[in-house]
């Protein structure tokens, strides 16, 4: 990982004095093992749902939320803004102006977080596999922690994926966000590839 | 009545009963905004459904659609007009109803529809840093731009239904329909 700036090569002079230029730094894990696990063991506990639906996928996040699944149960709620949130859940296909927004999204997005791809669309395309405005691969462009299949989900899948989530993190082997990082050139020529009108910073802090 | 006295002055063709309340008519590219300012002040015909396009490029003309509503008559009546495809452009309606403009700005964009002086058209609307031809003309192959651009995943398959449901959900049924 180099440790030069960005170039930030979308936006005008005067914006770029605005915005920070720096690269993110990955997480560095806690040397002691076992406070490392006690912090992933409350991480896993404590999961918080942005509020962005991107597709058809994202109404089973409402009913995820009301009596019936109860998903506070496993203290998980919904958040409306990037910075308090920690699990991104992509709620179906993904457009091109939509991923824009993603990535503006994820990047927000304080550490730990995690993504959840919902749905057959951000696995391979699902039905839009042939759509001129639809991505094909969400993992080109974002990493992925779980894909939940299906067109579209019932709720429990969703849980099911949230419990299956939570003990990847316990474990320790939810990374993706170090790997979004430490591969940021490789995801940003990517996104740019398809997002042709790139007019915001290159990392969005 | 109505559909006589504009068969008289503004030469509508095509006239299409398509079920007892939908009307179609079919009118010169010239006279199509004052057709429908007519219909709009002077028949009742105030409200403005929606505006779609269909591309006919075996005869190289876009068709525009106007559907009108009557709330006196309870009736609908839609209007067709036809542009050249090489040249695409049309009057703009902004001027009758203000929601127009964004069903004209759509055009804009997924036909290339030129509407002159409404406003905002040429701005961005539903795709951005757009740079092919515009996707819904027929001639835009969207799968090769969708392979080109988006890549496809290892590994996808397609089945086709039919044949699926035949092996997998009814075996013993040997192709039987019933």
């Amino acid at each position: 990982m180099s440790e030069e700036t960005l170039e930030n090569s979308g936006l005008t002079p005067e914006e770029q004095k605005l915005f920070s230029n720096a690269r993110p730094q990955p997480y560095q894990p806690y040397s002691n093992k076992a406070i490392e696990d006690f912090a992933n063991w409350a991480r896993a506990n404590s999961l918080w749902i942005l509020a962005f639906g991107t597709g058809c996928c994202s109404v089973e996040l409402r009913p995820l939320m009301s009596a019936r699944f109860d998903a506070a149960r496993f203290g998980i709620a919904g958040r409306p803004t990037p910075r308090q949130s920690s699990v991104f859940v992509i709620g179906g296909y993904v457009s091109v102006k939509t991923l824009k927004r993603i990535v503006r999204s994820y990047e927000q997005m304080q550490g730990p977080k995690f993504v959840i791809a919902l749905g057959s669309c951000p696995a391979n395309g699902g039905m839009y596999f042939d759509s001129y405005n639809t991505v094909n691969q969400l993992d080109l462009y974002l990493p992925i922690d779980m894909y939940v299949t299906g067109c579209m989900p019932r709720p429990e899948a969703l849980l099911a994926s949230i419990m299956d989530l939570q003990k990847d993190i316990r474990a320790g082997n939810c990374d993706s966000a170090n790997i979004y990082v430490n591969n940021l050139d490789w995801y940003k020529a990517n996104q740019k590839k398809v997002i042709k009108n790139w007019d915001m910073p290159d990392y969005n802090w | 009545m109505l559909l006589e006295r504009l068969t008289k002055e503004f030469g509508i063709t095509d006239i299409v009963e398509r079920h007892a309340r939908m009307t179609t008519i079919k009118v010169d590219k010239d006279k199509g905004e004052r057709l429908i300012r007519e219909l709009r002040d002077r028949e009742g015909y105030v409200h403005l459904s929606f505006v779609a396009c269909v591309d006919y490029i075996e005869r190289g003309v876009f068709s525009i659609i106007y559907m009108l509503h009557s709330y006196d008559e309870k009736k609908d009546l839609g209007i067709h007009i036809e542009v050249d495809r090489e040249n695409p452009e049309m009057t703009s309606i902004h001027t009758l109803w203000a929601q127009a403009w964004t069903y004209q700005r759509e055009l804009r964009e997924m036909y290339g529809i030129n509407f002159p002086g409404s406003p905002r058209v040429d701005e961005e609307f539903c795709l951005e840093g757009w740079d092919q031809m515009p996707p819904m003309r027929r001639d835009f192959d969207t799968r090769k731009y969708s392979d080109e651009q988006f890549g496809h995943r290892e590994g996808r398959a397609s089945e086709d239904p039919r044949e699926h449901m035949k092996a997998k959900l009814y075996p013993n049924r040997g192709g039987d329909e019933q």
